[in-house]
């Protein structure tokens, strides 16, 4: 133990030159190593902290966003788990109920005005909180809208679903478009029930049945779900979709290229999108496709591990991390959603009449959580391969039924994840 | 003294091959018999062979087509048509034995029956078709090129080393990294290998969507894998090649022999050791078949390019069941153990 | 040289180099992109150009990628654990295999046996419950016992130190070498490790290269999964984890072929290095066969 502590003691050194030597060290993981523009936002809230009082010192050890969480899992096994960790809002019910995290130890009046997936509640209990949200729309150019005569859908009277089909047939009938619709088939992993989630949502299934999170039976191979199947599948077997094996520069690029005419993508592309010189870029809320529009919600939160030995150290910092002028900082710099109206209006793109104002409402009117249960990254996982064999041309029942039974065979292995 | 002297030298790495794989390994059969998670707060529990037969569940069911009313069979696109499985996999109470089955494969039997080979755990079936499959073409294929390969570059002509070191360069490229390239390559719009078909042939060849199709998928990745390896296995023929005396080809050369004549009673004999070496390699690394499939398909499309250790990776960590990749990780060990032991059977010295 | 001989030196060349290119061409493909912006490697990656050094060219990535990542820290990382290793092992693994075939003692069939039995266990399948042990293992600093490996170099390193294969691989060797030259030696009275170190060891310059090669490879392109695993530290990540650094959201792909390329330069400068012992030794020792 020796060797990690004088590690740890080196590393704090370092960081927090000149701060006073009575603080208590707090340790902190977190995500974005390799995002310089991510980095220099977190680290400059710490300094603000370390320098700002003098009971702690929060010491950050960054890691690169895809091996976070089996880091984090293999140091929960081997007991090594920092004061606070930052973890993905679908994936903390897990860890709480795995006992790594402790409920938040902040007072709820200081976060009744954010943005509801930004707050990590499990079991009536809050456990982690976020400095923003992500959304998605449809993206298209208003041009195109005008060209094909569609109709501007809006929050309140959005596409239904032949409105959505009439509208990828006419790009499609018109020839100017490779695709009509791009889904981002190229963004493996969290994506596919985070952002395609919300459809079969949409259709009136789900990926889990939420009454009582115990079975996936009849909300994924319902006969909702089952048309949401046949739908999804036409959408890559009728020509209006790249599939699985869209490459991701196309993906990037295919939209600004104008390549696709219509692209579900998340509001993090929106600035990319602009400046690649879309300029006449609209953001289209989520159609309705017979059970009312959807939208995914939830990023990365703030909790406290179980382990911690300084929960209030801990606390007093994530107080310090939600000040409504860091949310616009990292909004400005990494193009996420406040969680705040108050620090939306202090940013550039969300303020009211900012270009992407129109983000925070869809946020607020039509997002949903995922499936809130410890079960959950084998549900994603699950649900994932579920749709990629769909669009690879599956038969819908089956492929719907082996999922069905590979989630419940994982629920009953978890005694019912305590439910 | 001997046994002393012996089991110090041998001590070392034993203890070390015994800490840190034995021990280790000797955990993972226990944890294939329990409900072993990566992250639970729920005690682990003995649950005897479940994990084994829910890999194995396999159950066949014979159907008769739908006739209809005057009693011809009812028939769609030419096929006849059968009822739908799921009345049989979705119905525990009357059909228990097929129950959270489902299709792996049928077969006609007849006009109006047709045989459905059902099994609890389709993905695994595949991935071990298809790990075979791969260790069955990439053995073979690799060490004959590589042989070939060897062959080609012992000689003594000017810059020969240049040649000797290009062929071995995708070697020294980690296979992740490897992986990472061939998906531009492989491509389906504008990836340069249909660039390069395309060039070469005059715009006759239409595109293909190599990592997209079930059934280039693993080819494309078998390929790949063979141009990363080779290099590697050539050095340890050339190695052995150049074990053979020139005496022996001089030999050759005045009994008046031919180039093939030469191979089959020179080299090839020489070879002997090296063969079993470069098969056991080759063999060994071909079962164990992961990056490539993380990197380059996550095992699609349509599961053709699920693979054992894939799947091992993938419930492990992915689904965080340890219990489950447990299981899959003795059950490759027992497989390739019993793989190995007829290779020696039949390599052995008669 | 006679016509004849010309020309089927010359189509001996051309043949080699045909095939050269099917080696060498991906591997340029990584080079040249390097040095391009993002929008035009993406776009040279459907033609001819993807192997030329054309267009706007530059090292803009190379700075990139070092300003991301301590891209210096994860390759020293890599060498210093891969060398450590590399060293033991050939150490190890030789004079386990000179006792497996030069010494008589009790039970090294069936210890042999148990060892090659292990090639078969690929790393994935003990990597959890290895965690769990070497998380209660005792380490010896200058200050005592301490337990845990977590965050150090030694996890990363001791696990990795032998596998069967390297064992395997020496045995093979050794069994081909003249048994009376370690009889005469012992008649001589040396003992088994001036044998083994006087004796044998300077005979197997090759196999020595060829493990070397192997176990270079093993540590210095595939170690992703146990780093991971083991060590929170960036201080102590090595290059393949480094690699995640430059998964973002819309991917940089020329900071990742820069980065690659750079990653690929010391490991090809070892097998250039080796390769001439390698070759070097075949030629001077000519003791097989």
């Amino acid at each position: 133990m020796k060797l990690k502590t004088f590690g740890v003691a080196l590393a704090a050194s370092a960081l927090a030159a000149g701060a006073s030597a009575a603080q208590t060290t707090v340790a902190m993981w977190y995500h974005g190593a390799g995002n310089e523009v991510e980095s220099n936002i977190i680290n400059r809230i710490i300094d603000d902290f370390n320098s700002g009082q003098s009971d702690w010192n929060v010491v950050i050890e960054s890691f690169p966003q895809e091996s976070y969480n089996d880091s984090v899992e293999a140091a929960a096994l081997a007991g090594n788990l920092p004061c606070i960790i930052d973890v993905d809002g679908p994936v903390m019910p897990r860890w709480a109920w795995a006992g790594y995290m402790q409920p938040l130890p902040i007072d709820e009046s200081k976060i009744a005005d954010f943005l509801p997936g930004t707050k990590g509640i499990w079991n009536n209990t809050l456990y982690s909180i976020g400095l923003w949200d992500a959304a998605v729309a449809l993206y298209a150019r208003q041009s195109t809208l005008d060209e094909l005569g569609l109709r501007t859908p809006t929050l309140d009277n959005p596409w239904s679903r032949d409105e959505l089909q009439a509208a990828l047939d006419a790009a499609k009938d018109s020839g100017k478009y490779e695709y009509a619709l791009d889904l981002g088939m190229a963004w493996k992993g969290e994506w596919f029930p985070y952002a395609f989630g919300p459809f079969i949502q949409s259709f009136g299934g789900d990926m889990i049945d939420r009454s009582n999170y115990t079975t996936a039976e009849g909300a994924l191979n319902g006969d909702a779900a089952l048309a949401f199947g046949e739908w999804w599948q036409n959408l890559f077997a009728g020509g209006y979709a790249p599939g699985n094996s869209q490459d991701g520069a196309d993906r990037d690029t295919g939209f600004i290229e104008g390549r696709y005419a219509f692209s579900w993508n998340g509001n993090w592309a929106a600035v990319p999108t602009m400046d690649g010189g879309v300029e006449d870029i609209v953001f289209l809320p989520a159609p309705d496709l017979g059970n009312g529009p959807t939208i995914g919600a939830a990023s990365w939160q703030f909790g406290v591990t179980e382990t911690c030995a300084h929960p209030d150290g801990a606390a007093a910092w994530i107080e310090h991390a939600i000040q409504d002028k860091y949310l616009a900082a990292f909004s400005d710099g990494i193009g996420l959603i406040p969680s705040t109206p108050s620090a939306a209006a202090m940013t550039t793109n969300y303020a009211p009449g900012g270009p992407l104002e129109v983000f925070f409402g869809l946020s607020n009117a039509q997002a949903l959580v995922r499936p809130v249960t410890p079960g959950y990254p084998v549900v994603a996982k699950v649900f994932e391969k579920a749709l990629a064999d769909i669009a690879d041309g599956a038969n819908v029942a089956d492929t719907l039924d082996a999922a069905v039974d590979e989630i419940d065979a994982d629920i009953e292995a978890n005694n019912g994840y305590g439910n | 003294m001997q046994n002393r002297a012996g089991w110090l030298m041998a001590g070392p790495a034993f203890l070390l091959i015994a800490a840190f794989l034995i021990i280790p390994f000797f955990m993972a059969i226990g944890f294939s018999f329990t409900n072993q998670r990566l992250v639970s707060p729920n005690p682990t529990e003995w649950v005897g062979t479940a994990n084994y037969e829910r890999l194995f569940g396999i159950a066949v069911l014979t159907l008769e087509a739908e006739r209809d009313e005057d009693g011809t069979v009812r028939t769609k696109d030419g096929e006849p048509v059968f009822p739908s499985l799921r009345s049989y996999t979705r119905n525990k109470d009357d059909h228990p034995e097929y129950y959270r089955k489902r299709e792996w494969f049928s077969f006609g039997r007849g006009e109006d029956r047709r045989t459905f080979v059902l099994a609890t755990d389709v993905v695994f079936l595949k991935a071990v078709r298809n790990t075979l499959f791969f260790v069955a073409v990439v053995a073979p294929l690799q060490a004959t090129a590589a042989l070939g390969l060897a062959m080609l570059i012992n000689r003594k002509v000017r810059g020969i080393n240049i040649f000797r070191t290009v062929y071995f360069m995708p070697v020294v490229i980690s296979m992740v990294v490897v992986s990472m390239l061939w998906r531009f390559i492989y491509d389906g719009q504008n990836g340069l290998l249909n660039t390069v078909l395309d060039l070469l042939t005059f715009g006759w060849f239409e595109p293909v969507d190599w990592l997209g199709r079930t059934s280039t998928a693993l080819p494309s990745i078998m390929a790949m894998s063979i141009w990363q390896g080779v290099g590697f296995h050539m050095i340890i023929w050339l190695s052995g090649l150049q074990t053979i005396p020139a005496s022996l080809y001089e030999a050759a050369r005045i009994e008046g022999a031919s180039r093939w004549q030469t191979f089959r009673y020179v080299t090839w004999p020489g070879l002997r050791n090296t063969a079993i070496l470069v098969m056991i390699i080759i063999t060994m690394q071909a079962f164990t078949l992961y990056p490539q499939i993380a990197v380059m398909t996550g095992g699609g499309p349509l599961d053709s390019t699920q693979s054992i250790v894939f799947q091992m990776v993938e419930r492990g960590y992915g689904k965080q069941d340890i219990s489950g990749g447990s299981t899959i990780s003795v059950f490759l060990f027992l497989f390739v153990l019993s793989i190995s032991l007829l290779q020696r059977w039949l390599t052995r010295e008669k | 040289m006679t016509l004849e001989r010309k020309t089927r030196l010359i189509g001996l060349y051309l043949f080699l180099g045909f095939i050269a290119c099917i080696f060498v061409l991906p591997i340029l493909f990584m080079v040249m992109s390097s040095f391009k912006p993002d929008l035009q490697l993406l776009s040279d990656s459907s033609s001819l150009r993807a192997f030329l050094p054309v267009g706007d060219l530059g090292v803009d990535n190379y700075r990139d990628a070092f300003s991301r990542a301590p891209v210096g820290l994860f390759i020293f990382n890599s060498v210093f654990i891969t060398a450590t290793t590399l060293v033991l092992s050939l150490f190890l693994a030789s004079i386990a295999a000179f006792s497996f075939v030069f010494i008589e003692w009790r039970g090294k069939t069936v210890v042999l046996a148990i060892i090659i039995a292990t090639y078969i266990l690929p790393f994935e399948t003990v990597a959890v419950p290895l965690l769990l042990l070497v998380n209660n293992l005792p380490w010896l600093t200058a200050e005592g016992v301490t337990w845990g490996w977590l965050n150090s170099y030694q996890v990363q390193i001791v696990p990795w130190i032998i596998r069967a294969l390297e064992i395997f691989l020496f045995v093979q060797y050794f069994r081909d070498l003249p048994r009376d030259l370690v009889e005469s030696a012992r008649v001589e009275g040396a003992s088994w490790f001036q044998v083994y170190r006087r004796v044998v060891m300077p005979l197997s310059g090759p196999v020595i290269a060829t493990v070397a090669i192997l176990k270079f490879l093993e540590m210095y392109n595939n170690q992703f999964i146990w780093p991971i695993m083991v060590v929170q530290e960036e201080g102590l990540r090595p290059i393949m984890v480094g690699l995640l650094y430059f998964f973002q959201l819309n991917t940089a792909w020329g900071e990742i072929m820069a980065y690659l390329t750079i990653i690929t330069v010391p490991v090809l400068a070892f097998y250039l290095v080796l390769q001439r012992a390698f070759i070097a030794s075949i030629a001077s020792t000519g003791v097989k066969g």
